[in-house]
């Protein structure tokens, strides 16, 4: 068992170094700035002294280290500094928006999840049938598809009959059935954009499976079908299943942006894409940390999950 | 002893079976009969692409995907398998006909112990229950010789050696007494001293439960141990069959008879290399690994001009380590490399394009080892150009020159692409660029065991050949003894990365021999059906006499 | 009633597509000798559809002032006037001729979207093959770097690249192309390394042969299937990236006629049932699912008959 554990250990080693090198890059990357980042925030009619007193106001004149030893350690108190274009701390525009964005993912993954993993078993089990061809057109024309074309053709089929509102908008008053109800049209667009992905992943990893000897073996032993998949495919399917749904549940965090902003939905997404206009750059960095750190746990998860479902692994020589 | 009186167990009826390819359907098997009696072995032969296993599934009315029955009736017992509804064909396989494949390895689920898939079949058909399969299991594991029947099923597959793998197989195959088996190639990806012992299980089992068998094979000196009868297939139809006695002193066809002449060619005794003479390469003290770990211990030998050692040994002995430390892709960690007495730089990268130039490769796998998108103009013309500078006509005219060399006409090959040839003829292609450097010393990794045997001998007469024209000097690295017989001058045998025993092939060949040459020799499959019987009962005697020895 | 007769201009559209693919793939096998036309006679209906597609806005694309009725920036009329004969698909937000921007849009964003693929591609295929090559420490800085830029996700980091460098074409096309880039590092470099460990790799190393040798004539012409293919696919990844971005206000600035800000622009119109806003995205979707349809074809084919 020794040796699986030090991989595990290894692994999560690997994640922290991830974080913090991408802790790096963030923040360097405002660095990179091209000219002077509060001259380029104030305009050129700042006079000299506005332009010092407020660089002094973001530690502009101290060395670069130290200002991001300062940033690394508030992020990790969960202290993202303030707001440029308002001035309010960036936790608390976060707080609430974090909520409700998880809420929104979590919510599509309920769906998606399940959904694309009978459809992708579906798909590969009735392979080169109508029914697979169909499920396959259908699936990579969904991929094709931009978020905001799926969100607006919903709200076009959806919202104009009055079925669900176009517009999500929940606070802290909504109740948890009204919110599943106004949120129906943005995580049902986010469904049919992962499900798509994930079911073709699916039918793929299944297809792959099914060529291997042993299930050939399966069926030359007599075993029905049904128990070739449960018993046979299933548990050496589990590790690429489980890269599938980290793979996708992490596309998730890109299509939350879009979907937020055509549904005007409160997350994070919203504030990232307000943020970049108003050239907010603490905020902008804050939620892109927050976004990665997701990004790169869910893998973690994943790689995790997906080494403690290996025989060879779990059962050394 | 006559089958014949035995009632029929299966009959096929002009089978036709097409498989799917780029241009449609092609036939694969084309019209073939068979006959099986209950309790007999039935040998299937014949060389890649015949359609054995294609034939054999068909036996359990199963084909792969892309393959399908276009014609003919299967009767097994009574029930026609093609006309049977999957469900009856469900039932019978597993529970009367049964299968063991090629690779143990992959065809055992990697997720389920060895037992959970032993009891599987007797469960799931509802022969016996589970702890009556379970103790059926160690019953059957201890008849096929496995170490620990009592506990080794409850290990994982990648927890168990190949030929123990294989043997466990064949006892889940016989978990249901089923009444045929189809043994499709079961010995072919091990090592000879580990096929005997598989050889001799599976033909004690077959024959206690008095159970009949088709076994599919390209080796003919294993089916003469193997089946009563034997059928030679070619491209999909049968060339002849007879019992095994007959079809191995009198074959009537053609066909059967090259087929059965291969192993005949044996290239002419040269003389012994004077005492003082300098060997073109000399192996000295090697010791070479990758990692931590050394492969290569303190390996020594020496190759003379116009002769050609055989590097003999099995997977992991490091014959191919040899080969890696010789060329320069793996510099030893001790000892070096001499070529005419000067040594050579121990990494490719620091030796000189002369040096590159004199030792040549030809590889294993002629598919892997030529770049498919190169027309043979430019696969074979590369090395003339750039050790030897050849340009436009004279370039094309050397090209032409080295192909008629290997026998492929050169108007018709010069711009084919590798995927246009076949096998064969991409191995003379990978001569043939080999030769193009005009090299001195050439490192042959087991050239032809990719090969048929018709094709392989082709090759090893092409060696041969060019070795008396070009004055070249050849390393031979080979598994297979029979290539050694052929084609050697001298002999290394190598075992777990250490030289055993080396000499000239004559001294080789006759006793007495170090202990693992001996394995190695006896373990040799011959074409005599009794051979199995005899080495066994030899063995047995050996093993008494030392006990009463000691 | 209402969702049948949708479902029956779907039906229409579909089948007018299929019979457009099989007809154009008639037309390529008659028109190609040899192995070129039997390769397409075997292709499916549904390849036919994308070439038949991606040659359409090729045209489009190339034509532009040709086919537009107005330019693409001229206020033409009032704001969104319905469709009639004069503004065939009616006028936007600010009284523009929405075809006019339409077929320009085929110019700008396609266009956009091609440069940045290609440049994504030059630097991703070309360090992806090194580092296979190659090997060792070059191998390991370069994948390095690459797993943690790849760490975080494409959309978030481009759109910090974006809030630092300002929303210029030339900025989009860098930044998306450099974060491109990576993925397909990833993908040459995999494909490189199942090429490197053939025998004919360590052949001509054997040989004495250089590294441009290597690269160029042993390892690039038998990377070049799944490359084009990758190719395909990252087209539609950036087409669609710089299309959210554009959607967002973040990409393609106006008065430039780019699909993505168009539906952003008129969005308003949805809401009173006009499917106008609609069409861009519809563009942005056609030209994606026949990349992606040939693309997928292309892959079955380099995998052989498996399946």
């Amino acid at each position: 068992m020794s040796k699986i554990w030090i991989m595990i250990a290894k692994r999560l080693g690997l994640g922290v170094l991830t974080l913090f090198a991408i802790s790096i890059i963030i923040f360097l990357a405002t660095e990179l700035l091209p000219g002077d980042l509060a001259r380029s925030i104030l305009g050129q009619s700042a006079t000299e002294e506005t332009v010092a007193a407020f660089q002094r106001e973001l530690g502009l004149d101290q060395p670069a280290h130290v200002r991001y030893a300062q940033w690394l350690w508030g992020a990790v108190q969960g202290d993202f500094g303030t707001s440029l274009a308002n001035r309010r701390p960036i936790a608390d525009l976060i707080g609430t928006r974090l909520a409700n964005t998880m809420f929104l993912a979590i919510y599509a993954a309920a769906i998606a999840v399940p959904l694309s993993l009978i459809l992708g078993i579906m798909a590969a089990l009735f392979r080169n049938t109508w029914f697979d061809r169909g499920a396959n057109a259908v699936a990579l024309s969904a991929i094709s598809f931009p978020e905001f074309f799926v969100a607006y053709i919903l709200i076009f089929v959806l919202a104009q009959s009055g079925l669900f509102p176009s517009m999500a908008r929940i606070d802290s008053t909504t109740t948890f059935a009204d919110a599943l109800y106004k949120t129906f049209l943005p995580a049902l667009t986010l469904t049919l954009v992962v499900t798509a992905h994930m079911m073709r992943m699916t039918r793929a990893a299944i297809i792959n499976l099914l060529a291997s000897p042993y299930i050939e073996m399966a069926q030359l032993k007599g075993m029905p079908p049904a128990r070739i998949i449960l018993v046979h495919a299933l548990p050496n399917a589990l590790a690429p299943i489980i890269t599938v749904i980290a793979l996708n549940l992490a596309y998730l965090i890109t299509g939350v942006v879009v979907v937020e902003a055509v549904f005007v939905y409160p997350g994070l997404g919203q504030l990232m894409v307000d943020s970049v206009s108003k050239r907010d750059i603490p905020v902008v960095q804050a939620v892109a940390l927050i976004f990665a750190a997701a990004y790169v746990l869910l893998n973690l998860l994943a790689d995790v999950l997906a080494t403690l479902s290996n025989p060879r692994l779990i059962h050394p020589k | 002893m006559s089958e014949t009186d035995k009632p029929v167990l299966l009959r096929m009826r002009d089978i036709h079976i097409d498989g799917r390819t780029e241009e449609g359907w092609q036939p694969i098997i084309k019209g073939v009969d068979l006959t099986l009696h209950k309790g007999e072995v039935l040998g299937l032969i014949g060389e890649s692409g015949a359609g054995k296993s294609t034939l054999g599934l068909a036996a359990m009315g199963y084909t792969r995907d892309g393959c399908r029955i276009t014609g003919g009736s299967i009767e097994f017992d009574g029930i026609d398998l093609v006309k049977a509804t999957e469900r009856t064909r469900r039932s019978l396989r597993g529970r009367r006909i049964a299968y063991v494949a090629q690779s143990a390895a992959a065809s055992f689920n990697p997720a389920h112990r060895l037992i959970d898939q032993y009891v599987e079949g007797p469960v799931v058909h509802r022969v016996m229950s589970r702890q009556e399969a379970e103790r059926d299991a160690v019953e059957l594991y201890r008849r096929m010789r496995l170490p620990n029947p009592e506990e080794i099923g409850f290990r994982y597959p990648h927890q168990v050696s190949g030929g123990q793998l294989q043997r466990a197989m064949t006892a889940m195959a016989m978990s249901c007494r089923p009444d045929l088996i189809v043994f499709d190639e079961p010995t072919t990806a091990l090592d000879v001293t580990t096929q005997i012992e598989v050889l001799a299980a599976i033909r004690d089992i077959v024959a206690q439960f008095d159970t009949a068998a088709i076994y599919i094979t390209h080796d003919l000196a294993v089916v003469a141990q193997m089946a009563d009868r034997i059928k030679v297939l070619l491209r999909g139809e049968e060339v002849e069959e007879a019992d095994t006695r007959t079809m191995l002193s009198s074959p009537r066809e053609e066909y059967t008879r090259s087929l059965w002449a291969v192993r005949s060619h044996v290239s002419p005794a040269k003389p012994r290399p004077a005492p003082d003479a300098v060997p073109v390469v000399s192996v000295r003290a090697v010791t070479a690994g990758y990692g931590r770990m050394d492969v290569l211990h303190n390996v020594n030998f020496d190759i003379h001009r116009r002769r050609t050692v055989a590097v003999v040994g099995e997977s992991g002995s490091g014959k191919s380590t040899t080969a890696r430390v010789i060329t320069g892709l793996l510099p030893p960690r001790q000892g070096q490399i001499l070529f005419d007495g000067q040594p050579l730089p121990p990494d490719y990268r620091q030796r000189t394009r002369e040096q590159l130039r004199q030792i040549q490769m030809i590889y294993q796998m002629a598919d892997t080892a030529l770049n498919p998108k190169l027309r043979l103009r430019d696969l074979i013309g590369r090395p003339a150009r750039m050790y030897l500078g050849l340009k436009g006509k004279a370039l094309e005219e050397r090209v032409r020159e080295l192909l008629r060399l290997i026998e492929l006409e050169p108007n018709e090959f010069i711009d084919r692409l590798p995927s246009e040839l076949s096998g064969g003829q991409k191995q003379r292609v990978g001569i043939a660029r080999a030769l193009a450097a005009e090299p001195r010393f050439v490192i042959c990794d087991e050239v032809t065991s990719a090969l048929d045997q018709l094709v392989a001998e082709g090759i090893l007469k092409l060696l041969d050949r060019l070795q008396g024209e070009l004055d070249l000097s050849y390393m031979f690295i080979t598994h297979d003894l029979a290539t050694v017989r052929a084609i050697a001058d001298d002999v290394v045998v190598m075992q777990n990365g250490r030289v055993v025993e080396q000499g000239p092939k004559d001294d080789m060949f006759r006793p007495p021999h170090d202990p693992y040459t001996e394995l190695l020799l006896s373990s040799v499959p011959e074409m005599d059906p009794d051979w199995l019987t005899r080495l066994l009962a030899e063995r047995e005697k050996g093993k008494a006499g030392a006990a009463a020895d000691a | 009633m209402e969702v049948l007769t949708t479902l029956f201009w779907i039906a229409v559209a579909v089948s007018v597509g299929m019979a457009a693919g099989w007809l154009f793939l008639r037309v390529l096998a008659t028109a190609l000798p040899g192995r070129a036309g039997r390769v397409f006679r075997s292709a499916p209906i549904s390849a036919g559809f994308g070439m038949l597609v991606i040659l359409i806005y090729l045209l489009v694309a190339i034509l532009a002032p040709a086919i537009a009725p107005f330019s693409e920036r001229e206020v033409v009329g009032g704001q969104f006037l319905p469709w009639d004969a004069t503004h065939l698909l009616g006028t936007d937000n600010l009284g523009r001729d929405m075809f006019s921007r339409l077929v320009y849009g085929a110019r700008n964003t396609v266009g956009i979207a091609f440069v940045t693929t290609a440049l994504a591609f030059l630097l991703g295929s070309v360090l992806g093959l090194l580092a296979a090559a190659v090997g060792g420490w070059l191998d390991q800085v370069l994948s390095r770097v690459v797993d943690v830029l790849m760490a975080i996700p494409a959309l978030v980091f481009s759109l910090l690249l974006l809030t630092i460098f300002g929303t210029s074409v030339v900025t989009l096309i860098l930044v998306i192309a450099v974060i491109d880039s990576t993925r397909v590092f990833r993908l040459a470099r995999s494909v490189g390394m199942n090429i490197v460990v053939m025998d004919f790799i360590e052949a001509a190393r054997l040989r004495g042969e250089g590294l441009f040798h290597l690269i160029v004539r042993e390892i690039l012409p038998n990377a070049s299937a799944p490359l084009i293919a990758e190719f395909g696919l990252r087209f539609c990844f950036v087409f669609l990236t710089i299309s959210a971005l554009s959607f967002l206000g973040l990409g393609i600035q106006p008065p430039t006629a780019d699909w993505g800000s168009m539906v952003k622009e008129n969005a308003v119109l949805i809401t009173f049932g006009d499917i106008t806003p609609l069409l861009p995205a519809g563009c942005i979707a056609l030209l994606t699912v026949a990349v992606n349809f040939v693309v997928d074809w292309m892959l079955h084919r380099a995998s052989g008959l498996k399946e």
